[in-house]
């Protein structure tokens, strides 16, 4: 690269970034803040450090609940969509037919249509399971949705393991399942990380499903209790900020602790595994 | 006969053992509603049952009358406007900083970390981040643009008809730029540098070998991103719901197909607040046509390419 041409580069990439950073940096920074300083110093750090904010978040607002049942409905969603995600791929993979293709093909084709689509015929599934206003109508829901992507992904790198490895343990007698389990699923796991990052996000962050399904206090998950919080807080800034930087940290930091999995899995399905 | 069925459980039961598990939930909560919301649609009565058939009339009245028509044309045209603010200004970015990237210099990783960070955050956090950042009264954007004294470029720009729905865009923009840069940057840093050297020995320009050689190899992912920004943008709902609320204000002006989508079919309009869910499933329809042509174009015209190819 020429000086020049180094000059440019760096010049455009610093400017996004600041843009990037900066609505992120506010609100971080903002959150700490009484109202007043909010308004007189901006951008600057807190002058006037306080916690405020949070602490009526977490105790008036029931932030820890909405937490515990976001983290509930994220791990137990990505647990069986990684279950039966792996199993299915393996299958898929590995047994050669046409009744295999078409399912492979049936699967694949939920990966360009939003299940969104569907949420009038799920409303009333949910009425009749009578699983409204809980956290499991949202369960069933991601696992489906889950299903196109992993089975796309996994398929894919079953495909690249070399063959003889399940041949050979064929031979000894093992049972499919114990292959299942004691040789796919081990050199499966990068895949899996993959697979899960992309789901983790998708489930983590839905607002769509809880707002449709879900309206008690109990059973609302951290998007649906920042968007009633927000609503509530809209002239307590201090407050506001906080619901929001409550909701953004955890993610943030987990993607900066594992940026290059993030961006991994976040564009996995463009990008194959 | 109990032979053959072991036999036939040896050689594929298994499989489909270990099949079923993904196809019945996979059937019961996606594939199903999916085609049971088209079923709906032919139907009409309030509340979670609409039982009274009633043919194409929903479809009809969507396109035809004037209470349902204004709202639905305005929201397809606001869908459209939208995707089309992500497939240039989005996509356009994404390719620019991609092709910065594609280069070797120190502090790449970082650049890329950063510029991808605002995908991370939930649509709805950054939407509510930024109505507070475009406030009116605090709305750092125009305490930045007075400060600078550009006093007249300071607009509320979520309480203009004409500036709400680009402004919601470009929030939008930002925090998705990120995806078409990484997706870009993998397509180019997969060209083999033996090309690119060849064509600087040949004495080409940095101009030239991006536009008549990195732009050409990379076809398939400018498809690739093309296709998922229309399919996330026509069923885009967060963002607007967190700056412009289910109605789309001011005065419908942002509502997008998902947001009619919601306040008919599932939330109710107000005064009545009674989901009309046949009419609702006929928009769900309309969108899922939408967004198959535009899939299937996409698959063909990829595949036309590869025989060319």
């Amino acid at each position: 690269m020429s000086r020049i041409q180094k000059a440019f580069t760096y010049l455009a990439l610093s400017i996004w970034s600041l843009i990037a950073i900066f609505p992120i940096w506010t609100l971080i920074i903002n959150s700490f803040k009484p109202q007043k300083e909010i308004f007189s110093n901006p951008f600057g750090l807190p002058q006037n450090f306080t916690l405020e904010g949070y602490k009526a978040v977490w105790l008036k607002g029931n932030f820890g609940t909405y937490f515990l049942n976001t983290i509930y409905v994220t791990v137990i969603s990505l647990a069986l969509i990684v279950f039966f995600g792996s199993l299915a791929a393996y299958a898929l993979a590995k047994w050669h037919s046409k009744t295999s293709t078409a399912l492979y093909v049936f699967f694949i084709a939920g990966l360009m249509i939003p299940i969104r689509l569907g949420t009038i015929d799920l409303v009333r599934i949910m009425q009749m399971l009578s699983l409204q206003d809980t956290i499991w109508s949202l369960i069933p829901v991601y696992v489906a949705m889950g299903m196109p992507i992993s089975i796309f992904i996994l398929t894919a790198f079953v495909n690249t393991l070399p063959k003889e490895m399940f041949d050979a343990t064929k031979v000894d007698g093992a049972s499919e399942w114990r292959v299942y389990l004691q040789i796919v699923v081990p050199l499966l796991r990068p895949a899996i990380a993959t697979v899960a990052i992309f789901n983790m996000m998708k489930i983590w962050n839905d607002f769509w499903f809880p707002l449709v399904f879900i309206r008690a206090e109990k059973s609302r998950t951290i998007a649906l209790g920042v968007s009633l919080l927000f609503g509530q807080y809209r002239t307590d800034w201090t407050r506001a900020l906080s619901t929001l930087s409550l909701a953004a940290i955890p993610i943030l930091l987990l993607y900066i602790l594992l940026s290059r999995e993030f961006i991994k899995g976040l564009t996995a399905g463009a990008i194959k595994g | 006969m109990a032979q053959r069925i072991k036999k036939f459980y040896q050689e594929q039961g298994i499989w489909i053992l270990f099949i079923l598990p993904a196809l019945l939930v996979y059937l019961a909560f996606m594939a199903a509603p999916l085609f049971d919301s088209m079923r709906l649609s032919f139907y009409t009565g309030k509340g979670y049952t609409p039982t009274e058939f009633v043919g194409f009339q929903n479809y009809i009245d969507l396109f035809t009358n004037p209470i349902w028509r204004e709202r639905f044309l305005g929201a397809l045209k606001n869908t459209a406007i939208f995707f089309a603010i992500h497939m240039t200004v989005q996509n356009s970015l994404g390719l620019f900083f991609a092709n910065l990237l594609s280069a070797e210099f120190k502090g790449r990783n970082f650049f890329r970390t950063v510029i991808f960070a605002p995908a991370t955050l939930s649509v709805l956090v950054t939407g509510f981040l930024w109505t507070l950042i475009l406030n009116p009264h605090w709305g750092a954007i125009n305490q930045t643009l007075k400060a600078i004294g550009l006093d007249t470029w300071a607009k509320p720009w979520l309480g203009d008809k004409n500036l709400a729905l680009p402004t919601i865009s470009l929030t939008s923009v930002w925090q998705w730029v990120g995806m078409p840069t990484v997706l870009f940057l993998a397509g180019l840093l997969g060209i083999s540098d033996e090309i690119l050297e060849a064509a600087r020995v040949d004495g080409a320009s940095n101009w030239h070998i991006f536009w008549k050689i990195k732009l050409p190899l990379i076809k398939p992912v400018i498809g690739v991103v093309a296709i998922l920004t229309f399919v996330d943008n026509f069923n885009a709902f967060d963002v607007i719901y967190a700056m412009a609320g289910a109605k789309g204000e001011p005065g419908y002006s942002t509502d997008l197909l998902a947001t009619f989508f919601y306040r008919t079919g599932i939330a109710g309009e107000h005064p009545i607040g009674i989901p009309n869910m046949g009419m609702g499933a006929a928009i769900a329809t309309i969108t899922f046509v939408i967004l198959m042509t535009g899939v299937l174009l996409w698959l063909y015209s990829s595949r036309a390419n590869e025989d060319v190819a």
